[in-house]
């Protein structure tokens, strides 16, 4: 006999409401169905209505954990559009703080997760060393979330020297105690116990499904957007990181590793830090159409932009990494366990707010 | 009984319609550098243990009813706090097509806590507000309304108080 387990949308290990309606054999499921909308509120429509500088800041506001990347991507978009060259100065600084928010972003997840198989320790030590990342942040820009720093032709805010020894330091604190949590992420028997063998999917059906992110380089697909070298990443020697196991375990391996990759590419994009401009000025409207894509936390997000020489945009789409990680998930949800539920969920790290805009 | 609760309100939180902005925010102050704990607030899963409701983001036309339905299995007395700009008025999607407008128009709001997102220690700060209220409320004493208006029609949001404004980020 089977039977309906709702699953959210109002759920502990959940920050953010989706709900799943889980067919269930016993404590097997059987299969999964998302009910989505909790948190759906037209932002695309009202990009269209507010104009396009303004946009930048809305677009910020489509997700609270990668907000950088989000006005990145749209003023990458709206460059494209309108031909501006970004200054190289300002093209380092936005590797900086993406790479900043994608640790923050990272440490967030695998605390979450943490706290999903009831290791409330580490969850509460992992966040503790995210505060070391926010506080990089905070110097920076002024503000621990919505950076606001971003903007279209360029950055807003610079990294003065002192600033820039400053997020150094804070990124050395962060290695030192990381490198603990580190070790019990990769090495305990009970972490290993809830992770390893636990939502396994394959390299060819997680590309085939169209997952993105940590979710496929844990299936051992070295795909990464970093690796075509948007903003400053071609000049700054990335590897995307790859693991092969397509389990929970992997996908969180993959995590940790990237958080020493963007710590390295942080200390390197500090070091080479160009003198010069930080914004070029524009003049104009945007028209035509242009599609952009950056690698966010969760993976790759895909900006659609139609421009029609006024000062609103025609149209805005943007296709987010966890929509794009659903169909992989339910794949991995079928046959597992109930307790293992949550946290196959929190392993592809999932962004509702991103999904639903 | 009524000393259990002043000194240590139970908090569950949900998630309206945020943009995850006020919640990792949210989440931030129960761990360790701001550490709420500290005031006894214990963050629970169910609502029908807790004493005090923290919602982010605004309301929209599907979530409604399950905030309202949150709401309605909490035990009396109970206090809401409204963290952000979002529950507020809807902030900066308040004229999206599917917003309804601030969580006030759904359910009454004790605390508002300004900002977007508020910073970590101004939303202790509207928890600690919080359990005044939740004290004044179970002795059965008047409370004083929210110190920002709540609007339920769309519309531009009215400016924060100016004692709370500069918290704002
Ligand atoms: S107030 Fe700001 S940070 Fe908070 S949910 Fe609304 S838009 Fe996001």
């Amino acid at each position: 006999m089977s039977m309906l387990v709702p699953f959210g949308p109002q759920h502990p290990v959940l920050p953010e409401p989706l709900q799943l309606r889980l067919e269930l054999n016993d404590e097997k499921v059987v299969s999964a169905v998302p009910v989505v909308g909790y948190v759906h509120r037209g932002l695309e429509k009202l990009a269209e209505q507010k104009d396009f500088i303004q946009d930048t800041f809305l677009i910020e506001r489509v997700c609270g954990i990668c907000s950088f990347m989000h006005s990145m991507a749209y003023s990458m978009g709206i460059e494209e559009l309108m031909g501006i060259q970004v200054p190289d100065r300002a093209r380092y600084l936005r590797v900086v703080w993406a790479e900043l928010h994608r640790m923050h972003s990272h440490l967030l997840a695998l605390g979450l997760l943490a706290d999903a198989f009831g290791f409330e320790n580490l969850f509460y030590t992992i966040w503790k060393i995210r505060e070391e990342i926010m506080d990089a942040m905070e110097c920076t820009t002024g503000a621990r979330v919505m950076l606001g720093s971003c903007c279209i032709g360029g950055v807003r805010k610079d990294i003065s020297a002192e600033q820039a020894k400053f997020v150094l330091e804070k990124l050395n604190n962060f290695e030192k105690m990381f490198k603990r949590s580190s070790e019990v992420l990769m090495g305990d028997y009970s972490v290993k116990e809830r992770l390893v063998g636990v939502g396994v999917i394959d390299g060819k059906k997680a590309y085939e499904l169209g997952a993105v992110g940590p979710s496929l380089r844990g299936s051992g697909i070295a795909k990464d957007h970093r690796m075509t070298g948007y903003a400053a990443y071609g000049e700054l020697g990335f590897e995307p990181v790859v693991e092969k196991d397509g389990d929970c375990y992997a996908r969180t391996m993959v995590r940790v590793r990237e958080l020493y990759q963007s710590m390295t590419l942080v200390r390197e994009a500090l070091a080479k830090l160009p003198e010069g401009e930080l914004k070029t000025p524009f003049k104009g409207n945007p028209s035509g159409e242009a599609a952009v894509r950056v690698e966010q936390p969760r993976g790759e997000v895909l900006y659609y932009l139609r421009g029609n020489g006024t000062d609103k945009l025609d149209r805005l789409r943007i296709r987010t990494p966890t929509f794009a990680n659903i169909a992989p998930l339910l794949t991995m949800l079928v046959g597992c366990n109930l307790p293992d539920v949550a946290v196959i969920i929190l392993s592809i790290d999932p962004c509702i707010s991103c999904t639903e805009r | 009984m009524s000393k259990a609760i002043s000194k240590s309100p139970w908090v569950v939180h949900f998630n309206c319609n945020s943009c995850n902005g006020c919640d990792i925010e949210f989440l931030a102050c129960l761990t360790p550098t701001y550490d709420v704990e500290r005031f006894g607030v214990l963050h629970v899963g169910n609502p029908k243990h807790a004493d005090v409701l923290v919602v982010t983001g605004s309301v929209n036309l599907r979530n409604r009813h399950v905030l309202k339905n949150v709401y309605d299995q909490m035990p009396d007395p109970k206090v809401v706090v409204a963290m952000g700009i979002c529950p507020a008025t809807g902030g900066i999607f308040a004229d999206c097509y599917n917003v309804v407008g601030g969580v006030g128009s759904v359910i009454p709001v004790d605390v508002h806590v300004p900002g977007c997102p508020p910073r970590p220690e101004a939303m202790i700060d509207g928890i600690i507000e919080a359990v005044g209220i939740l004290e004044k409320k179970r002795a059965g004493l008047a409370v004083d309304p929210p110190l920002l208006p709540v609007k339920t029609v769309k519309g531009p949001a009215p400016a924060p108080a100016p004692q709370e404004a500069s918290e704002k980020n």
